[in-house]
């Protein structure tokens, strides 16, 4: 799967959770999802198992800590998909 | 690895306490389902406002009360199964999407039976509906907590 394609679905699994539409706008492989977005961090677990459910992939819990921007995510995903 | 906790051990760790205390009993804990019950006394305060003359139990209070007799309880349950250290968590409600159908008068019993959708990182979401005694559903809809150590 393209990264291009991969961070699209991301993004829009993102949309529902982000408080900020402008970085949402402009977001890119560098956006923060926190700091940027301003996405509740009580809700990266909702995210993830979106991830797992579009990708119909695994991702461990200790490969979140790791999520810190939208390509950390594209990133593991495409790992996982390989 | 931690330990299972009881259903009576679960209510006395349960922390919220009167008057924010909204769940009597837990009848049925286990990891796929919790059934905790409230009956609405009728000296709450609240009802002197909500309305007067007209006292209805606000919904904000039947979410709490979902929240108690299901997110908490539950997280208790996991938490203690799963965290050596699950004495120093405390679960926070992070959000709550909620149908109501019914009302809730003053001194009516409430059930309220709730299922894991999820529980990872120490969050939990459920999906948990609240009836009252003759059956009739009073709201339904899905709950979440995050475990956070105090």
């Amino acid at each position: 799967m393209e990264t291009s394609e991969i961070q699209g679905r991301v993004l829009k699994i993102l949309t529902p959770y982000v408080k900020d539409n402008s970085a949402l706008e402009n977001a890119g492989a560098e956006t923060n999802i926190l700091e940027d977005m301003k996405v509740n961090s009580a809700r990266l677990v909702d995210v993830v198992l979106a991830f797992e459910d579009e990708f119909d992939i695994e991702i461990a819990d200790e490969d979140v800590d790791s999520v810190n921007t939208v390509g950390d995510c594209v990133t593991l995903i495409s790992e996982k998909l390989s | 690895m931690g330990r299972i906790i009881t259903r009576d051990e679960c209510l006395k760790l349960i922390p919220q306490r009167d008057p924010f205390r909204f769940v009597d009993e837990i009848s049925l804990l286990d990891e796929k389902q919790v059934v905790g019950h409230y009956r609405w006394r009728e000296d709450h305060e609240f009802y002197r406002g909500h309305f007067p003359g007209n006292p209805v139990t606000p919904g904000v209070l039947l979410v709490e009360c979902m929240a108690q007799c299901s997110v908490v309880p539950m997280a208790l349950y996991l938490s203690y199964r799963d965290h050596e250290e699950a004495a120093q968590i405390t679960t926070l409600f992070t959000d709550a999407t909620m149908d109501f159908l019914g009302v809730v008068l003053p001194g009516q019993r409430v059930t309220v039976r709730a299922e894991p959708l999820f529980y990872r990182r120490r969050k939990l979401r459920v999906r948990a509906e609240m009836k009252l005694e003759d059956g009739a559903v009073v709201c339904n809809g899905e709950l979440a907590g995050l475990g956070v150590f105090t």
